[in-house]
């Protein structure tokens, strides 16, 4: 039985495809890029986006028996398409080539754009919600509903379904030195726990898994959700919701061609009872701002956070192979103690993994020193800081809007509350380095230089200029921007996810957040888009 | 406001109006032809032609045959991940392209006089610093932009990976 119009390719190599399996076994699936005519389709819930909030609507709901549709602007790659490297992972799975940018492109956003969104890429580390974030949740937006004992089952349940556990294994070198500068200078450490299951170590998280040992949503729910009969639409970009009074009578997607740049011309219109967005706080207030949902208030798009992340880079006598193993297993959130949840801007500090794209790239500088900093590249290790934005009338983040051609553009200044953050954070990650070992430490900024000890970056980096393009900033996670409150002046959307104005949608993804995490957000989606998609379910089904 | 901030100004002003002006003239004269692939023209190849040695710097080779050969290869490759860019970031490199081969701004903007295909080394690292550090952002984020284009071309490449110490991913895999 064939429901696919993906030509299906034979398994080959010693690693089992589940995607090219489903495929063969009548999986539901149209890769709008091969459409030749226009597509009318009709569900009982059609969800946009198919990553972490999507993925686990999807199977909720088909679980639930509701007749289900994805719709995804991502192709569907698998394990047998990913072959470890950067240029063809970055254009094939990223948003945006992962070359998407702020709008004065000061800060580099890494987001997934495939099936399983950024669970696909991502660095597999699963923390729950900060409980001082749901604190802050309750105090200031009224979600009484959302504390560490209500939460608690829900975080559980997805663990469990997605094997997340604390990483066993002895961390990479890259890690290590975090463990070890940090418990020097007696700043605890903990263990990350990981979506894996069989893990091969290698260190590829981020150009998707070879080995289909990450549990994201690709090998997990949404596989789930198409043998319960769901179908899925890729190459398919959400352009409106048609909005009838309080209802949405429909969605118009267009056809993307195969690389997902231009549309091809076909459109597809998706009707159904309810819709359910999850495109990630980027896509979903852009798709919700083009199909002019109601918001009397002003709040939609507003308020999106970035964890804006410094990245201090070292070079060690040893070799520290930051690009093998797995890529984030130590984490430190001493920093985001160090003062009230609403004082001076804390973070968390982590490892990132380091293929040569991403650090030749991020490294500041050109000619001759950038090429003696990358004739070192087994003997780099790098930290990065996030910092915790939204928890400070100062650090309100970002807003999307429409680009004249209907894009998403998100706006996100930086003020001197953050910048302090982040000369901090890159003050801590030096010491810490310097405290491991490092040889030089080089905060990743234009006007820093290759520092040899800590007192000599010390007073190097208190000198420095902060501000936008000179430091670098990136960030891999986005939040916000259709909060949840129970205060309808407060949130376009209400505490069961459910926006206001609009009988049939819900948000069910990172933009629904009213602060940043304060931790990597993958689990906070898992669980909060568990407990609504549950809730959804019965009420649907009722 | 003192002498030098006023005329930093007026430089400034001009500048920015030259780069929105200098894109939408060269927006015009070569359309991209949406979902085609990217090919780069003579003036564009020409220009990444002269940046490259400075970008790159000492990892390229120094014999004048292999030398040329690995530049025409970065911008074949420097092509390539255009092509992957989102159009309107296609468009953002093509209109920066064009801008910065336009005469009066290479020699005002870029300090690069008679032409990029005789700049000397000295100049265009010149140019590269003076962009990288500049107070106008849109040229910061242009040397940005010819920063991560070049450099993470270079560096994509496979065959450039022995020199760096990187051994690849697994190969049974791979």
């Amino acid at each position: 039985m064939n429901n696919t119009n993906i030509p299906i390719a034979s398994q080959k190599g010693a690693i089992p495809d589940p995607i090219l399996a489903g495929l063969a076994a009548g999986w539901r699936v149209t890769d709008c890029a091969r459409l030749n005519e226009d597509l009318v389709m009709e569900a009982d819930v059609v969800i946009v986006g198919s990553g972490a909030g999507g993925g686990v609507t999807a199977e909720i709901l088909a679980r639930a028996g509701l007749r289900v549709l994805i719709v995804e602007e991502g192709a569907l790659k698998s394990s047998t398409d990913f072959k470890m490297r950067e240029a063809d992972a970055y254009p094939a799975l990223y948003q945006e080539s992962a070359a998407r940018k702020t709008r004065d492109k000061g800060i580099n956003i890494l987001q997934g754009r495939t099936v399983g969104g950024s669970t696909t890429v991502n660095w597999t580390s699963s923390f729950r919600t900060p409980p001082g974030t749901l604190a802050y949740w309750n105090k200031h937006y009224g979600l009484d509903g959302y504390t560490p004992e209500s939460m608690a089952p829900w975080f559980a349940m997805m663990e469990r379904r997605l094997n997340i556990a604390e990483w066993a294994p002895p961390p990479n070198e890259n890690n290590d030195v975090l463990r070890r500068g940090a418990g020097k200078l007696g700043i605890p450490t903990g263990i990350i726990h990981r979506n894996v299951n069989g893990c091969w170590n290698l260190g590829y998280c981020g150009m998707g898994c070879p080995t289909n040992a990450k549990q994201s949503m690709l090998v997990t729910t949404i596989p789930a959700a198409l043998e319960l009969g769901a179908a899925l639409l890729t190459r398919a970009r959400a352009e409106r919701l048609v909005i009838k009074g309080e209802r949405v009578a429909q969605l118009d997607c267009v056809a993307l061609d195969a690389a997902g740049l231009a549309p091809t011309g076909r459109r597809i219109t998706l009707r159904a009872k309810h819709f359910v967005l999850s495109g990630g706080a980027i896509n979903t207030p852009a798709l919700l701002l083009r199909s002019v949902a109601p918001d009397p208030h002003g709040l939609l798009g507003k308020r999106t956070f970035l964890h804006p992340t410094l990245v201090s880079a070292a070079v060690f006598e040893q070799r520290v192979e930051a690009y093998a193993g797995a890529p984030q297993s130590v984490y430190s959130d001493h920093f985001l103690h160090t003062d009230a949840i609403d004082g001076a801007v804390g973070y968390k500090l982590e490892a990132p993994p380091l293929h040569p794209v991403l650090m030749s790239t991020t490294m500041a500088g050109f000619g001759a020193r950038h090429a003696r900093m990358m004739a070192q590249f087994p003997h780099a290790q790098a930290l990065l800081a996030l910092l915790r934005d939204g928890f400070h009338a100062d650090a309100p983040g970002g807003s999307v809007a429409l680009s004249g051609d209907g894009a998403a553009v998100l706006d996100y200044p930086i003020g001197d509350y953050l910048w302090d953050g982040a000369r901090r954070a890159l003050l801590s990650m030096a010491e810490i380095q310097f405290a491991a070992g490092a040889k030089t430490v080089m905060p990743v900024h234009e006007a820093a230089g290759e520092y040899t000890s800590w007192r000599q970056a010390k007073s190097a980096i208190a000198a420095l200029p902060f501000k936008l393009l000179a430091t670098r900033v990136v960030s891999a996670h986005v939040m916000g921007g259709c909060a949840m409150s129970a205060d309808e002046r407060l949130g376009v959307t209400a505490a069961d996810g459910r926006y206001r104005g609009l009988r049939n949608v819900s948000v069910h993804d990172g933009s629904l957040f009213p602060t940043s995490i304060g931790a990597n957000p993958q689990l906070s989606v898992y669980g909060v888009v568990a407990r609504l998609a549950s809730g959804l379910a019965q009420q649907l089904a009722s | 406001m003192d002498s030098n901030r006023r005329s930093f100004l007026k430089i400034g002003v001009a500048g920015a109006i030259a780069l929105a002006a200098g894109g939408a003239v060269y927006r015009l004269a070569y359309a991209p032809t949406p979902g085609h692939r990217l090919a780069l023209d003579g003036p564009a190849t020409t220009l990444l032609t002269a940046v490259i040695p400075s970008m790159l710097g000492p990892v390229l080779p120094t014999e004048a045959a292999a030398r040329a050969a690995a530049i025409r290869q970065t911008v074949d490759h420097v092509a390539g991940a255009i092509a992957g860019l989102p159009l309107s970031s296609q468009k953002e490199v093509q209109d920066l392209f064009g801008l910065l081969s336009m005469a009066p701004v290479r020699r005002l903007l870029a300090g690069v006089s008679g032409g990029w295909a005789h700049a000397s080394p000295d100049a265009v690292d010149a140019f590269l610093q003076s962009w990288r550090h500049h107070r106008l952002q849109t040229l910061q984020t242009a040397y940005h932009a010819l920063h991560d284009l070049i450099i993470g071309a270079w560096y994509a490449q496979p065959a450039n990976w022995p020199a760096i110490g990187y051994p690849g991913p697994i190969k049974e895999l791979a």
